[in-house]
């Protein structure tokens, strides 16, 4: 008899299949399709425990489901206009007739494709985007969305109820987009991902079980890409990214602590999940297109690969950052790449290139330049400056395991009067 | 589906232009116009005269209002319009990315309602 947990993992793994199959049949309305989804699921979780769980439990909800759909897309055209009606019964019944070849071809595309370039459309708002992927594509309930965003549960639904009535009010199409559209497109879902990713990835000491949730639904949603889009070298670079990110997660909190990269465990590093991302990460980088994602997982894997902090190939390191700023001109790249370099070639070379970025208005929120500077000060004994540093760090710190870190490492500067 | 493209740009950009700039923008209006048509997707198109023009009115309890000027003064203005046929937002938004003041403005697409 199917446990309540066993559901749990069915809902998870299976609705963003139905939901997709159903949605194709539906022409796209995303909202009618998670109802009929819903609907199968319920029916599922109301017979089986009576009639025992189907062998394929998946194929089972996906048939009910589009048996449900192709009946009441031919209930909505018998009340419109005959003329109509009889050409739509011809194409419905041309897509019974491939749904049903479908069922039996292993060829057969996954609609998910189709529904995850929807669900991060650039006529959705970023917050929706990352909503709906979550929601739709990884079968997370609204509240744990809602938790995980540290958002109120009514927001959360609100954010979905809108982002689905635009798909269906503004036209939003359902489907992959192909030629030159595609590239840009993929980069939005790219971003999707990855800012998914991050949001799981800033560890809070209480949220931490919802967070890893995100870090791996992000990770699972950019397998799903690249399994369904093969042999595309920046999504590939992006799951070797967030992998070797990921593989550090039991390293990066100890004690209830935010633990620096120098000073993490690297015998809780995940190493097959390292040995997996750099796999991952040549195959990208033998297709010869170079691009960011490639590049910041191939510093990742340099640093998730050393020995130690000491034993890193900073010189290699900041080559990469380098060639990262030119690709983005980002200033977030050049605030990490002058730290790179204060490793390479001590802080004294650094620091310069940090003064010169205060002035830029991209990072006047950004709390790792005044805590890198605190740093690159305190390493060279200029302890009443780094205090400074450390406490413009402070007031832009917004996550309470930076900011507590933060606060130590400025509490345990020497005190002048002392010294 | 039916969907209105909004023409949004800085008229003083316009007005900072000499003859021939001007006279090159026309004409990549009219071809943009007779691509539409080609495809089928035109159903009308107008530029308007420039915000200096317009005229605000407001019927308020029965009392009507009327003021010089646009409904707001912005820094890109209503200069312009396409109605087109499009089968999707898509399609719609390919269209719009494709009208000359997209480079230097911003183009609104907003779908017409349907009854």
């Amino acid at each position: 008899m199917p446990t309540e947990d066993r559901f749990a993992q069915l809902y998870r793994r299976e609705y963003g299949k139905v939901v997709a199959i159903v949605a194709r049949i539906l022409g796209g309305d995303l909202g009618r399709a998670e109802e009929l989804a819903a609907d199968a699921f319920t029916t599922a979780f109301e017979r089986w425990p009576i009639e025992g769980e189907p062998e394929n439990p998946g194929a089972w909800l996906v048939r009910v489901a589009k048996r449900r759909a192709l009946d009441e897309q031919r209930r909505r055209q018998t009340r419109r206009d005959k003329s109509r009606a009889i050409a739509e019964e011809a194409s419905l019944r041309a897509e019974e007739r491939r749904a049903r070849d479908a069922e039996r071809s292993p060829n057969a595309p996954d609609e998910r494709l189709a529904l995850l370039f929807t669900c991060c459309h650039p006529a959705l708002r970023e917050e929706a985007r990352v909503a709906l992927t979550l929601r739709i594509l990884g079968g997370l309930e609204t509240e744990e969305i809602a938790r995980a965003f540290l958002v109120p549960v009514p927001t959360m639904a609100q954010r979905l109820v809108r982002a689905k009535k635009k798909i269906r009010e503004a036209g939003i199409p359902f489907r992959v987009p192909e030629g030159d559209e595609l590239p840009p497109r993929l980069d939005d879902v790219r971003a999707v991902l990855y800012l998914i990713f991050n949001e799981g990835y800033r560890a809070t000491a209480d949220a931490r079980l919802v967070r890893t949730e995100l870090c791996e639904e992000a990770i699972a949603r950019a397998t799903m890409l690249d399994a369904l889009m093969p042999d595309d070298a920046e999504t590939l670079g992006l799951l070797a990214l967030m992998r070797l990110h990921h593989a550090r997660r039991d390293a990066r909190v100890s004690g209830g602590k935010l633990v620096l990269l120098a000073d993490q465990d690297r015998g809780r590093f995940h190493a097959e999940e390292i040995h997996l991302a750099r796999a991952q990460l040549d195959r990208a980088l033998s297709r010869r297109a170079p691009g960011p994602y490639q590049i910041q997982a191939a510093i990742a894997a340099l640093h998730a690969t050393a020995p130690s902090t000491e034993a890193t190939d900073w010189r290699q390191i900041v080559i990469l950052y380098g060639r990262l700023h030119a690709l983005t001109g980002s200033p977030v790249v050049a605030v990490n790449r002058a730290v790179a370099i204060a490793m390479a070639e001590g802080p004294a070379v650094a620091l310069p290139l940090l003064d010169a970025l205060q002035d830029e208005p991209a990072l006047h929120r950004y709390a790792l330049l005044p805590a890198a500077r605190a740093d690159l000060l305190r390493r060279m004994a200029r302890y009443d400056e780094a205090r400074t540093a450390y406490a413009a760090a402070i007031a832009r710190a917004d996550q309470p395991l930076e900011r507590a870190f933060l606060e130590e490492a400025r509490a345990a500067l020497p005190d002048v009067a002392t010294t | 589906m039916q969907y209105l493209l909004l023409i949004y740009d800085d008229e003083s950009k316009m007005a900072a232009r000499d003859d021939a700039e001007n006279q090159a923008i026309v004409q990549d209006y009219f071809a943009y116009t007779k691509a539409l048509k080609d495809a089928g997707a035109f159903i009308a198109g107008d530029a308007l005269k420039p915000t200096s023009t317009a005229t605000s009115v407001r019927v308020r309890d029965g009392q009507r209002t009327t003021t010089d000027g646009p409904f707001a003064e912005t820094a890109e203005a209503l200069g312009g319009y396409y109605l087109i046929e499009a089968p999707d937002l898509d399609a719609a938004i390919a269209w719009a990315a494709k009208i000359p003041a997209a480079k230097s403005g911003t183009i609104e697409v907003r779908p017409i309602m349907v009854h």
